[in-house]
């Protein structure tokens, strides 16, 4: 049947000017060149083997071949991460959209822009539990921005086209484009023309912010005394880190990032506090808690960042900018709302700073400045250096050391990746890749392959834990096969240390199923998959493995270090807890070494 | 408070789903319901009635906007609005009866528009709280089955929702 796929470009002349007829799977992969797409991840099956035989008959749009399809939608979410563009993503239907799930819901916890094509069932079968079918569209609902069932193949350039609109302005997020096999026939064409424009009635995402609020705002800010900038990853997702940056030093004010905004301020410019929340800073959490002016800058006030809603910043006026109204008042009542794109709406606060006679007041941030560096002097982030036994902050500050600081770091979740958060300083937006708002296990891995397929020159090291790593480790092989050589750096205290640690804080270190008794030898399965395995285990082999580890360009590199295994990952706000109430270390440098059950 | 959210949303399929999956998602509760086109094919209207605090509805008519397919909407218990809703009411009825819920469905202007030998079906329409009345002032005992369309409304005066 497939002979009958001539994937020749037919020109024909319609209405005097030159148009192309293509069939369906010609017009999804023509669509996403045109769209300026570089790479496609993706695993094939019945539904979209049209859709794969027209990738085979071009060079354009290169694939990559995943292991598992919740690999291909990490990857191409690191990938977006990195770059600001939307990854794409091509499945087919039945499990194969299922498994893809999980990395569109992370995508779109965190509002990565992406686009996810997913074969389908051919249309005269949808609905009569054919094989491999499932209700995409009705599965994906909850977690994508929008998602579109091909219904026609005349109507496919436009979707595609109306899918990366969607995913890539306003607050972005996933899309899905649910295509049934009969829509990528290859023997039925059309004229096929990629729009350039999309517009839709129903949707008009807001650019420049209310400039009645914008002042308003500006004139609290001006009268502050205590002010702090909590600023999250919106400052990414909207490019608006140069703005953010200059509003700061121009302010003079205190700022702290979120989990998702590290890196959208210079975290070594001596106005960084640190990030806030759950484990944050004690000057972050402080410093918020004390506040008497917040301006809450593409962060959502997530409940791992407020902690105890009733006691959230008691004292602090708020302003909020944000392009999803929905994210405003949501949790956390503020006194000025600005709906509108970071970027713009903070070149018109710059604008009116600049204008007004007002100024912050010297004396007022000075004093404020002070207590912070209290609060700082608690040194909340030591921990003991003098340990015989490798200790995980010790080990990122290592890799912060061996990598400049410029690596683009993504991580899995659980402890590792907090200390990743904690001990390695971005300075540079886009460089900290990590699922925040879902917290998906297995997702370091694949998104290191899809930041160092968009960034081949740079270093990428993916920090991860035994635990997580098991989740995805069969892209180990997708590493490989595609030349993406990533540096893998496995916390590897055997335990799901972040369960372990609720475990020991709140259930009287009663372990239950934290611990895994079979860990596998992850250097000879580095080996196996064909990569670099290196085993560490004294903290004095930590720094030249990293070096050699680094110095080895073009191997993928599973570096599994053994840290100690009771470390706790601090300060923390334990749940139901506000800001001010965080735990500290017991006392600061005494080693924290404790007995386990 | 109970609110009546007017929403114009583009006629795809799914797009009921993606209103009712919204509320199931969040929490948030559905009264009632009601969907039909417009007089533009391409636009459906729904009108959907909910209880919450003012942080709540706040919410819901956010989260609404949000939902790409969603064109417009307006909450009409935010100023002057009519609300009608359609009900019919199975009735058995014997002999002695029948004149009684004749002139009680004339008091509600309501109309018997089915009669068999035993029973009536009353049609009546009006805000919701009349025909609770109604149904509160005959024999629970001789109701068979009671339909209701859930409230619509429209807002007074020369505002209106459209495009």
């Amino acid at each position: 049947m497939f002979k009958n796929a001539v994937n020749r470009l037919n020109s024909t002349v319609y209405l005097g000017v030159i148009s192309v007829e293509l069939n369906g799977a010609q017009i999804v992969i023509q669509s996403l060149k045109d769209e300026g797409v570089e790479y496609i991840f993706g695993y094939p099956g019945g539904a979209v083997l049209h859709l794969y035989d027209a990738i085979f008959q071009q060079d354009d749009v290169k694939h990559i071949l995943v292991r598992h399809e919740q690999g291909a939608t990490h990857a191409a979410d690191g990938y977006a991460r990195a770059t600001g563009k939307p990854g794409v993503v091509l499945v087919t239907s039945g499990p194969g959209a299922t498994n893809a799930v999980t990395g569109i819901a992370t995508a779109y916890m965190d509002s990565i822009p992406m686009v996810i094509i997913s074969g389908q069932v051919p249309s005269p079968v949808i609905g009569s539990d054919a094989f491999q079918e499932v209700d995409m569209v009705g599965i994906t609902r909850p977690c994508v921005k929008h998602n579109f069932l091909v219904k026609d193949v005349t109507k496919l350039a436009e979707t595609i086209k109306k899918a990366f609109y969607v995913a890539t302005t306003g607050r972005p997020g996933p899309v899905v484009v649910d295509v049934p096999k009969d829509i990528t026939d290859p023997r039925i064409k059309v004229p096929y023309k990629y729009p350039k424009k999309v517009s839709m009635r129903s949707y008009n995402p807001a650019v420049t912010g209310h400039k009645g609020q914008i002042k308003k705002a500006v004139d609290l800010l001006l009268t502050a005394k205590q002010p702090i900038i909590y600023a999250g990853g919106g400052v990414i997702l909207g490019e608006a880190s140069k703005e953010l940056t200059e509003f700061a030093h121009t302010l003079g004010f205190p700022i702290t990032n979120t989990l998702m905004g590290l890196g959208a301020y210079p975290a070594t410019d001596k106005q960084f506090v640190g990030m806030l929340g759950m484990h944050g800073t004690y000057e972050a959490n402080m410093a918020m808690h004390e506040s008497d002016v917040i301006i809450a800058i593409g962060a959502r006030f997530d409940d791992r960042v407020t902690g105890k809603l009733d006691e959230f910043c008691p004292n602090a006026q708020i302003i909020h900018i944000d392009v999803d109204p929905a994210s405003i008042s949501k949790t956390v009542k503020v006194a000025i709302p600005i709906v509108g794109d970071v970027k713009p709406v903070l070149e018109q606060m710059m604008e009116l700073i600049r204008e007004s006679k007002k100024k912050p007041s010297k004396k007022a941030l000075e004093s404020w400045w002070n207590r912070i560096d209290q609060w700082r002097a608690v040194k909340c982030m030591e921990y003991d250096r003098n340990s015989r036994l490798i200790k995980p902050q010790y080990v990122i500050e290592q890799l912060y050391e061996v990598t400049k600081g410029e690596a683009y770091v993504t991580s899995d979740v659980g402890q590792h990746q907090m200390w990743a958060a904690q001990y390695y300083p971005f300075d540079k937006p886009r460089h900290w890749i990590n699922s925040g708002g879902l917290g998906t296990m297995g997702f370091g891995l694949p998104a290191a392959i899809g930041v160092k397929l968009a960034f081949p020159d740079s270093e990428v090291a993916c920090v991860t834990g035994d635990g997580s790593i098991q989740m995805c480790i069969q892209e180990l092989s997708t590493a490989l096969q595609y030349n993406a050589p990533v540096k893998i750096i496995n916390l590897n205290n055997s335990y799901l240390g972040m369960v372990r640690q609720w475990q020991e804080f709140t259930y009287e270190s009663r372990y239950s199923h934290s611990y895994m008794d079979t860990i596998p030898d992850f250097v000879k399965l580095a080996e196996a998959y064909g990569h670099v395995g290196m085993r560490i285990d004294k903290p004095e082999d930590v720094r030249p493995a990293l070096e050699e580890a680094f110095a080895l360009k073009d191997r993928t590199v599973f570096l599994d270090i053994l840290t100690d295994r009771t470390e706790n990952v601090y300060p923390m706000i334990e749940s139901g807890k506000g800001h001010h109430n965080m735990t500290l270390r017991v006392a600061p440098g005494t080693p924290t070494d404790r007995e386990l059950a | 408070m109970r609110h009546i959210i007017s929403i114009l949303i583009e006629n795809e399929s799914g797009a009921l789903s993606r209103v009712s999956g919204l509320f199931s998602a969040r929490g948030y509760n559905i009264e009632s319901l009601t969907v039909a086109a417009t007089e533009d094919p391409s636009l459906s209207r729904m009108t959907l009635v909910t209880r919450g605090s003012d942080d709540i509805i706040e919410q819901i008519t956010k989260q609404l906007n949000k939902l790409i397919d969603v064109v417009k909407l307006i909450d009409l218990a935010e100023s002057a609005h009519i609300e009608r809703e359609l009900m019919m009411v199975k009735i058995k009825t014997t002999e002695q009866m029948r004149e009684e819920i004749r002139s009680l469905a004339d008091i509600f202007r309501g109309k018997i528009i089915d009669v068999t030998p035993t029973t009536y079906v009353v049609e009546m329409t009006g805000p919701s709280s009349k025909l609770d009345a109604f149904i509160a002032a005959i024999d629970s005992d001789s109701i068979i089955e009671v339909v209701r369309s859930g409230p619509t409304g429209i807002s007074r005066g020369e505002k209106g929702l459209h495009l």
